[in-house]
């Protein structure tokens, strides 16, 4: 009698440990929607992890919702009117940083994932400055699926021999070398719509201020009407002498064009350009194209991130957190960002399976000093970020750096940048 | 004469068509309003639950009046002038087509396709087609060249060249004028139809305005506290081009059906008294098109109003001298999470195109009922 | 009264000259269409291309296909409902004088001069307590309400033109609503309705916002097919050029096959205003 009684023991406990090993993968079954503004080119990658995802849970199927177009604003608009619905994505891509948390941590839409960052060990592959971009002090917000570097300025080597100038290290080089190729027809760096402006502009503030006092432009201890940010409009509006005229009617690859053509000598943009270069232009990195910090940032590696989170009330909340565990895993990173040209979040991933661009790119990954992107979401909200737009465009109008400082105060103070 | 029961029957067909638009358009209307009139959580925008307090109108005073928002007083001073060129070069153009196509020998069939089927385009595709040749380095600076001509050079919708500049703290001061000159319009309406008293009255309005704007008073009042310049941004060139390029085969084909309804007796008869082709054609047809020209502009007036998909799609979302009301209530609300200003916003693009469609709403039912 | 001599053959060269103006950018479409993506370039926009690839028509095609049928499901209908619903209230708002049908007539006319940015966030998230958001009913729906002030518009001006004493004369001879609607009006309807569906199907063909905001993927119709051609980082312009001469066609091939009878209805009807 006893035996039996125990037999039924065992066989409840077998039963239940059975129960919870499978349980881990039972519950991984159903839905997953994602949300993202990904397409065209860079489908491909979203697609690996995809299906990567569905071989790992074979009772889960992808939802892939993706919106384009309009520079990601149709993407925020379906998002956004979602949420507002109470009607949540389980998960949706978003730039890392206050992109996300200015707007939906603060409107308490996001769930923690301190936890998962702890369970997975990610605190201790992912860079510490990174670390702290992701994060508030009541958390960690997204995970990162991939970093691209801004500040990367862009050339076709065997132009500049042929023009009989070199890189140039620091702004002033630039400024030096600049009326010589204007002299031969050549427009010495191009640039295209509003964005890639402050794009630019970024690159121009990072290299004017350095990391230290960037990093206090957005906790509040550096005022936007302070000399050096003024300094920054200054040599702003100098460099925007040697720019093409019709700027705001290209688009960014327009203006890459303009520098594989041999139209123009320099152009920064972020590192998606050489992905573009590479796959779409075909041509070779190092041969084809060449690259360089961007003048007077050496050192610094300013990034940015499409990360995913977990929204607070989304329907499929295990199968959600099961896709981030696989988009923080090194094999999941390294799986997506040859594909997308950019790299891996983590400092352990595996090199071999990068081109040359993104082989040095992941070298400063791991030794440079790490600051974020203003035009890519990181270091302010969108509230800012929205009416910096019009900042810049009336800059570039009037080229008063007095007014664009004051502009800019303003609508910090607007937005809440700092506080 | 119309039974009882037909009458009910009447009254329930239409029910279900008032109570949608009612929902659907006064509802969301009213939502709107009230939305306008809080600061919707503030920072917290996205909340589901959000911090709500009632501001009145201050919203309102910052868009006409608050220094951050230059971009939106340039924004309806491109949708004055935009709605104003585009609507008159609409009708121009279309007129003329239709005139030319009125007297064509062959073909008829096959330019009236040409000229109409830029209407079925969705604005996304007219826009992205034109953006590329308006760029000012290829498309059609280019056309030019071929001809052995050098290339034109004007930056289009790259353009920052503004003309007509007014300051914008003495607005108050423009309107006054505008009002004065339209109220001339009228008066010369009424003094061309005899009607004196309705000319008496507007007569003493209009001297008054006149008198106002001359003095300068209003210039004393102050919407700004300094001064901020905007005018005509020439980079509007290249929008009111590809909206023409749109929406010209719409009046061509009203004004074609307009003057193929022209008893041909009419014209005879002024032939007959020795009129000359253009005679005919200023005196018997111009005039009697005068109700197609009004609803036209109409249509036309209230599509400029609203224009979004096709600047959006030419000029991007941040260029500031193409930008209209439309695409910074978009920006505003869904990419700086401002609903409460994105909603003001709405609200102002309501009352403005309502200033256009009630006078014109109330005329014409008014008309219909004689 | 056709010119003669001089005047026939200006006319015709100045229609000429007009009709390859507004082609130009059917020209450009096409060429870039055509072309492989390298080649794609603003100083050789308007090269033809060395080659054409017509690879760009089915990659967009295929792009599409899924997003075709949805687009037909709902212009279609949602046409032909506003239509049948704005010839009843036409019929209505000018035969039968209910009180306060002055009032009515603006209010429903208003309804078509919203813009719709500013009234989007109300309706989603009555779409969303309603359980229509996502799917095709839903936008159905909403295409249906926000055209029924420009049908009804449409309708009632041609409508009015019908004399009153024809309707006495058939309630005399014992037809009621639907009888005299039935007997009397549809049979003159032609025009109007051919007008309505084209103009109709023409905006609802080509509508964006709604389109995106409150219809899931499986029920979006192809204008958001399109516009995801033309989004992402790299765009290889052959691919949305080529979307955009697809996804036109329908509309394209209503007004050049319908054209005529679409100046027909407006003559009927639209010169009242």
């Amino acid at each position: 009698m006893r035996t039996s009684r125990w037999f039924k023991l065992a066989a409840m406990c077998a039963a239940i440990v059975l129960m919870f090993s499978s349980a881990a993968d039972a519950a991984v079954r159903g839905k997953l929607e994602i949300f993202s503004w990904w397409a065209g080119d860079e489908g491909p990658a979203l697609e690996a992890l995809i299906s990567k995802y569905e071989k790992m849970y074979p009772g889960a199927t992808v939802i892939n919702s993706t919106v384009t177009g309009g520079s990601g604003v149709n993407a925020k608009a379906v998002l956004k009117t979602r949420m507002l619905g109470g009607d949540p994505p389980d998960t949706f891509q978003v730039h890392a940083g206050q992109e996300l948390i200015g707007t939906w941590v603060v409107a308490n839409r996001m769930e923690d994932l301190t936890w998962l960052y702890e369970q997975e060990g990610w605190n201790k592959v992912f860079p510490a400055d990174l670390l702290n971009l992701l994060s508030t002090d009541k958390g960690i917000w997204s995970v990162p699926v991939n970093i691209h570097r801004s500040n990367v300025l862009y050339f076709v080597p065997g132009n500049l021999a042929k023009w009989g100038v070199g890189v140039p290290n620091t702004w002033d080089e630039f400024l030096e070398i600049a009326p010589k190729l204007k002299a031969k027809g050549v427009i010495p760096l191009s640039v295209g719509e509003n964005w890639t402006a402050t794009h630019l502009w970024e690159s121009v503030a990072l290299s004017v201020l350095g990391p230290v006092k960037w990093e206090q432009l957005w906790n509040g201890k550096l005022s936007w009407r302070s000399p050096e940010v003024i300094r920054v409009w200054e040599l702003f509006g100098e460099i925007l002498k040697y720019t093409n005229t019709d700027a705001p009617s290209l688009s960014w690859q327009q203006a890459t064009d303009m520098v594989v053509k041999g139209e123009a000598a320099f152009n920064i943009m972020g590192d998606w350009a050489s992905g573009y270069m590479t796959t779409t232009l075909k041509l070779k990195p190092g041969t084809g194209f060449g690259w360089a910090a961007s003048p007077g940032t050496k050192g610094i590696f300013m990034m940015l991130s499409d990360s995913f989170g977990l929204p607070v009330g989304c329907k499929n909340k295990e199968n959600a957190i099961a896709w981030l565990k696989m988009l923080g895993s090194r094999d999941g990173q390294d799986t997506f960002n040859p594909l997308k040209g950019s790299i891996s979040a983590r400092t352990d991933s595996d090199l071999t399976k990068y081109d040359a661009y993104l082989q040095s790119a992941a070298r400063d990954w791991r030794t440079n000093k790490i600051v974020g992107s203003l035009a890519h979401g990181v270091v302010a909200n969108e509230r800012f970020m929205n009416d910096f737009a019009t900042v810049m465009d009336i800059f570039l109008s009037t080229k008063n750096a007095q007014a664009a400082a004051n502009a800019a105060q303003a609508v910090a103070i607007q937005a809440g940048i700092g506080k | 004469m119309q039974s009882r029961r037909d009458q009910l029957t009447a009254a329930l067909i239409i029910l279900p068509s008032i109570v949608l638009l009612a929902v659907f358009v006064y509802g969301f209307i009213a939502q709107t309003v009230r939305v306008s009139m809080t600061d919707w959580g503030q920072e917290a925008a996205m909340s589901l639950d959000p911090e709500i307090h009632h501001v009145g109108l201050a919203n309102y005073r910052e868009l006409f009046g608050g220094f951050l928002n230059m971009r939106f007083r340039q924004d309806i001073t491109n949708m004055f002038f935009f709605t104003l060129l585009f609507v008159s070069l609409s009708l121009l153009v279309g007129l003329l087509l239709a005139t030319l196509i009125d007297q064509l020998i062959w073909g008829e069939a096959f330019f009236r396709t040409v000229f109409l089927y830029p209407m079925s385009l969705s604005l996304v595709v007219t826009g992205t087609i034109w953006r590329w040749l308006l760029q000012p380095r290829g498309g059609i600076n280019v056309l030019p060249t071929l001809i052995g001509l050098p290339a034109g050079d004007f930056l289009w919708l790259s353009s920052r060249e503004q003309i007509l500049i007014f300051d914008w703290s003495h607005i108050f001061h423009y309107i006054c004028i505008a009002a004065a000159v339209v109220l001339a319009v009228f008066a010369y309406g009424h003094w061309r139809r005899g009607e004196r008293k309705e000319l008496r009255a507007k007569s003493i309005i209009c001297a008054v305005l006149i008198g106002i704007s001359a003095s300068g008073i209003l210039t004393r009042v102050k919407l700004l506290d300094y001064p901020e310049a905007h005018g005509f941004n020439r980079a509007l060139w290249g929008v009111i081009v590809a909206a023409v390029w749109q929406m010209s085969g719409y009046t061509m084909a009203l004004y074609l059906a307009g003057l193929r309804t022209i008893p041909d007796e009419l014209r005879e008869a002024a032939r007959v008294d020795g009129a000359s082709k253009f005679q005919i054609y200023r005196h018997v047809d111009l005039p009697l098109l005068k109700p197609i020209t009004v609803s036209a502009i109409v249509i036309l007036g209230h599509i400029a109003l609203k224009i979004f998909d096709l600047i959006f799609s030419m000029a991007g979302p941040d260029h500031v001298p193409t930008s209209v009301p439309a695409i910074t209530m978009f920006l505003k609300t869904f990419r700086g999470n401002e609903l409460a200003v994105g909603s003001a916003i709405g609200v102002i693009l309501l009352i403005l195109v309502s200033l256009l469609i009630i006078p014109y709403l109330v005329n014409s039912f008014k008309t219909g009922k004689e | 009264m056709k010119p003669k001599g001089v005047s026939k053959i200006l006319v015709q060269v100045l229609a000429v000259l007009l009709a390859i103006a507004y082609l130009i950018p059917v020209y450009m479409t096409v060429v870039t269409s055509l072309k492989a993506p390298e080649e794609i370039n603003l100083m050789t926009a308007w090269e033809l291309p060395s080659k054409p690839n017509w690879e760009s028509y089915s990659t967009a095609f295929k792009q599409f296909a899924p997003y075709l049928k949805n687009s037909f499901i709902l212009a279609i209908s949602a046409t032909l409902i506003s239509a049948v619903m704005g010839s009843l209230n036409g019929y209505v708002l000018c035969k039968y004088p209910i009180p306060g049908t002055n009032i009515i007539m603006p209010l429903i006319v208003f309804g078509m001069f919203i813009p719709y940015q500013s009234i989007l966030v109300p309706l989603f998230q009555f779409m969303q307590k309603t359980k229509l958001y996502g799917g095709l009913p839903g936008l159905i729906l909403v295409h249906v309400v926000y055209g029924l002030p420009i049908t009804t518009l449409l309708f009632r001006s041609f409508y009015e033109e019908i004399p009153d004493e024809l309707l006495g004369a058939a309630s005399i001879d014992g037809a009621d609503f639907f009888g005299i609607f039935r007997y009397l009006i549809m049979p003159l309807s032609g025009p109007p309705f051919l007008v309505v569906c084209i103009w109709q199907f023409t905006q609802i063909w080509n509508e964006f916002l709604f389109a995106v905001t409150l219809a899931r993927p499986d029920a979006q119709p192809i204008t958001v097919a399109l516009a995801n051609l033309a989004g992402g980082q790299a765009v290889s312009w052959n691919l949305p050029m080529a979307g955009s001469i697809l996804a036109a066609l329908p509309t394209v091939l209503i007004y050049v096959l319908l054209g005529r009878y679409f100046v027909r209805g407006l003559l009927a009807g639209a010169l009242k205003g």
